[in-house]
């Protein structure tokens, strides 16, 4: 593996304005679904050769009422191999891999990448795909690394990460869509229920998912907010999500931030409360990615866009407010999520037990958006580069548009049938402060409390 | 007199107690305290039985024992590749170990032969098998993980690089333990290089031989363990990983002990073969 700057081993696939295909045409017409397409292929290429014979149209006109269109092509057919043309074509819209695998964590930011395989959206686009339960994020980065993973679960800043080479050895990574939007929460051991200011948190344990985390940096963020210096006043400790349950239990932890079902999961055993939900931190924020490398995306063009199709789908099932009792009946079983029934529909209903007597109603808890703003990545190299993560200077919005695939999305959504947004970026709000993406280095200085 | 049954019965009759009165220690232990406070129903129904009904978390004996039945009747089911019989994913596991402690077997036993048969070899390699000798398992997964670049792989790697070095230190120690008397005999019948390896040494090597491979293969199946928990996808220790994540103790709990049975059938195999090759002296 040869050393390579942060900006260099990002390449674009030459072709159509979503880097996937070979050609525009190729990119439109895969949208359609397969029945549709044999004949509009067929069609297609009828009239590329027609316009090939006839090349004025006025002349093409002529020949079409002289001897009428199936006349004529059938007329056409006898001298030029359509049916062999018109299959070459379709091809183009076919993957060329079907089984695929896609690694994830059993979180329920991973609800449509899961759901996807037991409720029918893979298939839907032709695909095989087997849904691999991984152990931790570091597995799951080299296993997707390794090729073992054609693309996989992802929390939204470890592409970032990894195509930059923190962690890592850099490879260009790429997050064509996001899962989740909002759906953590602080959780505290029962034994702190009185400590409800963070001011009183110094010298508690907590934990977070990954290193390079929303989690991380939202809870920064949140203890910073309040003086409690997150690397010396506490201790941040990296802990799978599955795990954290069992440590809190053992009194290992005081408290963590966490996907959500991880959160009700504690509640559900009396062993913690919710402190509070990240969307209180910052509603709207992103959380888990879909991720694939380059590689893949340029290998296999459209194997990738029908995998994006299949996930943009279930993300805008998930969406609404009506599925989300079937979803989480879907991806409860062991196979998927392995947890209770009830914990889930509480973390997709948004009607929950707060572990303290009361049942709370918030149905944006989670929600499910999967655009990709370039402003969210912009946001998170900030706070990398915040807390050190980052050292030196880094283009911000280079790098965001290299890894975040917004434009794609939006032109995969429309295929899909769907309504992207009209920006790729969009300001937003942490804490009452808000975000300007467009002024990244005077968002990092605006901060007291920083490193380097 | 109970000094009239033969010793093996009541060594019987005296496990079969201690079992039943662990179990009714377990038993009353997990009979979970009093119900909590009183509470809203609507909360009480979001809520598991172990924060509503005072349920201790622990799985009682019963629980165990009624999930264990469950999982006997079913232990080839395929629900998908995440959630797998325990039978498959036994035989999972033991194919991973054959694999990585079959491997360990062809280069130990070559390579302790050499190294028993020359004090200079011994000498030289000695200070890396003793480094090497004691690192974890875990240890190697990552470097594992990073240059072999498959995971499948990898645990394979991680169970043959723990396995190899009990096997090679007890091989170079049989090697380089065989009486003078016997080798001097060999000499001076001018037995050839070859055949007194295989008709001198080997025979009389083989009983620590064996005793190498029993150490490996207690730690192959201790190793594959904890390498499945970190790799995931299948195995036993995929299961116990899997079901930690659902906090089912119950299912940890039945895993712990079809670990320990099938760790005891393997050990129970070596033993065997080593005491076939056993000579009197």
């Amino acid at each position: 593996m040869s050393m390579k700057t942060p900006k260099g081993p990002y390449t674009m696939t030459p072709g159509c304005s979503c880097g996937a295909h070979e050609s525009d045409r190729a990119c439109t017409a895969i949208s359609n679904s397969a029945a549709d397409d044999v004949q509009l292929y067929g069609r297609t290429v009828e009239q590329a050769v027609l316009r090939a014979i006839a090349p004025n149209p006025l002349h093409r006109r002529a020949l079409l009422q002289g001897v009428g269109a199936s006349t004529l092509a059938s007329a056409i057919a006898a001298f030029f191999p359509l049916a062999a043309a018109t299959e070459a074509f379709a091809q183009a819209g076919k993957p060329e891999k079907t089984d695929l695998k896609v690694g994830f964590i059993p979180i329920s930011c991973a609800t449509p990448i899961i759901m996807a395989e037991p409720m029918g959206f893979y298939k839907k686009q032709g695909l095989n795909v087997d849904v691999v339960k991984t152990a931790g994020w570091a597995v799951v980065r080299d296993k997707t690394i390794n090729k073992e993973y054609d693309a996989a679960h992802m929390l939204a800043a470890m592409p970032i990460a990894i195509s930059l080479g923190l962690g890592s050895t850099p490879i260009p990574f790429a997050v064509p869509a996001i899962e989740n939007v909002n759906g953590q929460a602080i959780t505290l051991a029962m034994k702190h229920k009185d400590k409800r200011d963070p001011k009183d948190w110094k010298g508690f344990r907590l934990a977070i998912p990954f290193d390079y985390s929303m989690h991380n940096y939202l809870l920064r963020y949140y203890l910073a907010e309040n003086g409690i210096d997150p690397d010396t006043d506490v201790q941040l400790r990296s802990v799978p999500p599955p795990e954290m349950v069992a440590n809190l239990r053992a009194d290992n932890i005081d408290g963590f931030l966490a996907p959500d079902n991880i959160a009700q999961r504690a509640v559900y055993d009396g062993v913690g409360f919710i402190h509070m939900l990240s969307k209180e931190i910052w509603d709207g924020h992103p959380c888990c990615s879909f991720s694939a490398s380059r590689a893949f995306i340029a290998e296999t063009p459209n194997s990738y866009a029908a995998l994006l199709r299949a996930i943009l789908e279930a993300t805008d099932y998930a969406s609404k407010a009506e599925n989300r009792k079937e979803i989480a009946e879907a991806i409860a079983p062991a196979n998927y999520l392995n947890a209770p029934v009830t914990v889930l529909e509480q973390v997709l209903t948004g009607t929950y037990a707060d572990g303290l007597g009361g049942v709370k109603k918030d149905p944006a808890r989670i929600t499910f958006d999967p655009f990709p703003y370039e402003s969210f990545a912009v946001w998170m190299m900030t706070q990398m580069k915040r807390w050190g993560q980052i050292k030196g200077d880094i283009d911000y919005a280079g790098v965001a548009k290299q890894i975040f695939l917004a434009t794609d999305a939006a032109k995969a959504m429309k295929d899909a049938g769907l309504t992207p947004p009209a920006a790729t970026s969009k300001s937003f709000v942490v804490m009452g402060k808000a975000f300007d993406p467009t002024k990244p280095d005077d968002y990092v200085n605006s901060f007291a409390m920083k490193r380097g | 007199m109970a000094s009239a049954a033969p010793l093996s019965l009541r060594a019987g009759v005296l496990s079969l107690l201690i079992f039943a009165i662990f179990a009714l220690a377990w038993h009353m232990a997990t009979r979970g305290g009093p119900a909590g406070p009183a509470m809203d129903p609507e909360y009480a129904k979001l809520m598991g039985a172990t924060a509503t009904q005072g349920k201790s978390a622990m799985p009682g004996p019963l629980e165990v024992g009624a999930k264990l039945i469950e999982h006997l009747r079913h232990p080839f089911y395929d629900h998908g590749p995440n959630d797998k019989g325990l039978g498959v994913q036994l035989a999972f596991s033991m194919l991973r170990v054959a694999a990585g402690y079959g491997l360990a077997v062809l280069v130990a036993i070559p390579l302790g032969f050499l190294i028993g048969m020359s004090p200079l070899m011994n000498k030289a390699l000695d200070p890396f098998i003793q480094i090497m000798k004691p690192v974890s398992p875990l240890a190697w997964m990552p470097l594992a993980l990073y240059t072999i670049k498959d995971s499948g792989l990898s645990a394979i790697f991680v169970i043959f690089i723990c396995s190899l070095w009990p096997m090679l230190v007890n091989t170079a120690f049989g090697v380089s333990g065989v009486r003078k008397e016997w080798l001097n005999v060999a000499r001076t019948l001018e037995v050839g290089p070859w055949r007194r390896a295989f008709t001198v040494i080997l025979p009389a090597a083989a009983p620590t031989i064996f005793t190498g491979m029993r150490i490996s293969i207690g730690i192959a199946w201790l190793v594959i363990v904890a390498a499945e928990m970190l790799v995931g996808g299948t195995g036993i220790g995929y299961f116990v990983w899997n079901e930690w994540n659902n906090l089912s103790i119950t299912n940890v709990i039945i895993a712990i002990l079809l670990i320990g049975v099938v760790g005891m059938l393997l050990d129970q195999l070596l033993a065997r073969a080593a005491r076939a090759v056993t000579f009197p002296e």
